[in-house]
């Protein structure tokens, strides 16, 4: 499992970029976009997985079903 | 590139010659500096009136002269405020957290340089979102890292909601940034709760009154620490009827008391189609008289700003105007760069003599009103469009600046935003009743010119319009008016009335006629 975002939701502001542990997140196009190699969930960095917590938009960070677990 | 009214500065010829500036006043030769130069703004000490001279936020008279960029190079922000919705691209918006495009520290660097050597009038580079400064500190300081190596004259500002300030304020001091301000609506977390419905903190999300609380916190440690190392501080508030309109007044105590320079007291904007919150809630924006009532409580600890536009966070040229869009990343690549420090300092020069003029005609103003006993006081709008005269045409103006005059001079109140009544040759007869709801609450206007039909609609609705003053300084001017006005009233010639509310204009800042 990792994050993904709805690239049609995404304002493009580059908080969670910013806020993200891993690097994972880097701009693509308008949006962002969240590369699942590098997702860690924040697991074992955060509490809460900081790209979720800082989004200004709804529902724009949502879990990529399509990944398995994330493994600590 | 359109010609604007700021770019072409007629007085500086193209051999970097001043043209047409009165040498008398400007007496003690080439520095300026040295002549020992006095405020012009009331309760400023001459030290602080060094640092805000050319800023045309801090100062209101500084707005008449010297311009501004907004680089937009913070679009992320830590905090979710009810007002505030920060979808990228409206370009028929004029409010903050908006931009058409972000950029790069190195653009953003490119592109002051380009404005600084096309705008002879660009005395300061700010930085204020789209997001929060503050919230992107890396590209912030990077940007001002990069402006000071190629144009040292720039003044620096920024604007911050202060969730982060407390620890970037040695940061501040490094940049010498000397000119900071912070968004604050309330000094009490149950208000502060209705306002902001989250805030990112220390790697954690807080809602409800916590979020409100924290927030409130850094906030005045953020500002008591600035106060403390000699940085100026700008409050902004955002009055928003119902929820924190009344409140404000503890607001503006609690910085005063924390050593905040300015308060600026600014009305929600709530259009439903701006989509925030507030607006789809139908929360109303105030009315012209609410505002300035609230001002006014405000008025007396410290100085309170009138004159903001509340412009973009990639705003460019003087406040009320918006040239963002000549300077587009695209537009940008075809112009080049060459700037001149010198122009810059040539124009501010010229201010300085300009200034001098204006003092000495506020002072001969002053001494006619001084044995007047009358309590009247009235408003004037004023159409104009450089150096604090009153020179523009009523059809041309896109905004008319408030003063209200009475027996203890003339004070700057406001400023209200109208279309263009003159349209390509044309009389637009659907905005003049639209203008005339703008300055309703005037009893005259003072234009360069009007034409017989809006003379006549105008007076009809009992705003008297005004051309004798043409190309007056507005202050003198204003006072010159007021002293007529009520030798009228004395003689009997004219009844004096009070007038009704006016309507702050909001949404839609056109810049293209």
């Amino acid at each position: 499992m990792a994050y993904k975002i709805d690239a049609s939701l995404c304002s493009g502001c580059s908080a969670c970029e910013i806020e993200c542990p891993n690097a994972a997140i880097r701009e693509k196009g308008s949006a962002f976009a969240i590369n699942p190699k590098k997702c860690t969930e924040c697991v074992g960095h955060f509490d809460e997985p900081q790209c979720v917590a800082v989004c200004p938009g709804n529902k724009t960070v949502v879990v990529d079903d399509s990944v398995p677990r994330y493994k600590a | 590139m359109k010609p604007t009214k700021i770019i072409p500065l007629q007085k500086i010829s193209l051999d970097g010659q001043l043209l047409g500036v009165n040498q008398a006043a400007t007496g003690c030769g080439s520095d300026s500096s040295g002549c020992g130069t006095t405020s012009r703004t009331k309760n400023v000490s001459p030290e602080i009136w060094e640092k805000i001279k050319n800023h045309p936020c801090f100062s209101e008279e500084a707005h008449h002269h010297f311009a501004r960029i907004h680089v937009a190079v913070a679009p992320a922000c830590n905090i979710q405020c009810n007002y505030c919705n920060r979808k990228f691209d409206c370009s028929n918006e004029s409010r903050p957290g908006v931009v058409s495009e972000k950029i790069s520290p190195e653009q953003a660097a490119r592109k002051v340089l380009v404005v600084a050597s096309k705008v002879p009038q660009l005395s300061v580079v700010g930085i204020a979102g789209p997001g929060d400064a503050l919230a992107n500190a890396e590209k912030t300081f990077r940007t001002f890292e990069l402006i000071a190596q190629q144009a040292p004259d720039l003044k620096f500002c920024l604007s911050t909601n202060g969730l982060r300030l407390p620890e970037y304020v040695d940061e501040i001091l490094k940049y010498n940034i000397e000119h900071v301000t912070i968004t604050i609506n309330m000094v009490d977390a149950k208000i502060g709760q209705h306002i902001y419905p989250w805030i990112f903190f220390k790697n954690k999300r807080w809602t409800g009154i916590e979020a409100s609380q924290i927030l409130h916190e850094q906030q005045m440690k953020g500002l008591e620490m600035l106060s403390d190392r000699g940085i100026l501080c700008k409050i902004n508030s955002v009055m928003i009827p119902g929820i924190n309109d009344n409140h404000l007044v503890e607001v503006n105590k609690a910085v005063h008391k924390r050593g905040a320079f300015l308060h600026n007291i600014m009305p929600l904007i709530s259009a439903p189609e701006h989509g925030t919150v507030f607006g789809l809630k139908g929360t109303p924006s105030p009315s012209a008289q609410e505002l300035k009532a609230l001002q006014d409580r405000c008025e007396g600890r410290i100085n309170m700003m009138r004159h903001c536009r509340q412009c973009r966070a990639d705003a460019v040229g003087m406040l009320g105007e918006d040239f963002g869009s000549d300077f587009s990343q695209e537009k940008l690549e075809a112009i080049e760069s060459s700037y001149d420090p010198a122009l810059h300092r040539m124009y501010v020069e010229k201010v300085e003599g300009l200034r001098k003029e204006q003092t000495a005609a506020e002072m001969k103003g002053l001494s006619d009103l001084s044995n007047i006993d009358s309590n009247i006081s009235i408003l004037l709008a004023v159409a104009t469009k450089s150096e604090g005269r009153v020179n523009q045409h009523f059809g041309h103006a896109k905004e008319f600046q408030i003063y209200e005059a009475s027996r203890s001079g003339v004070k700057f109140i406001g400023h209200r935003r109208v279309d263009l009544y003159c349209q390509g040759g044309y009389d637009n007869e659907e905005v003049l009743p639209k203008t005339i709801r703008a300055i309703n609450d005037c009893h005259a206007v003072l234009v360069a010119k009007i034409g017989a039909c809006p003379r006549e609609e105008l007076m009809k609705v009992g705003i008297e319009p005004v051309e004798n003053l043409a190309f007056e300084f507005i202050e003198p001017a204003a006072m010159a008016y007021f002293k007529s006005y009520l030798e009228r009233i004395a003689s009997g010639e004219t009844a004096h009335q009070t007038r009704a509310d006016a309507q702050l204009r909001q949404g839609a800042f056109v810049t293209a006629a």
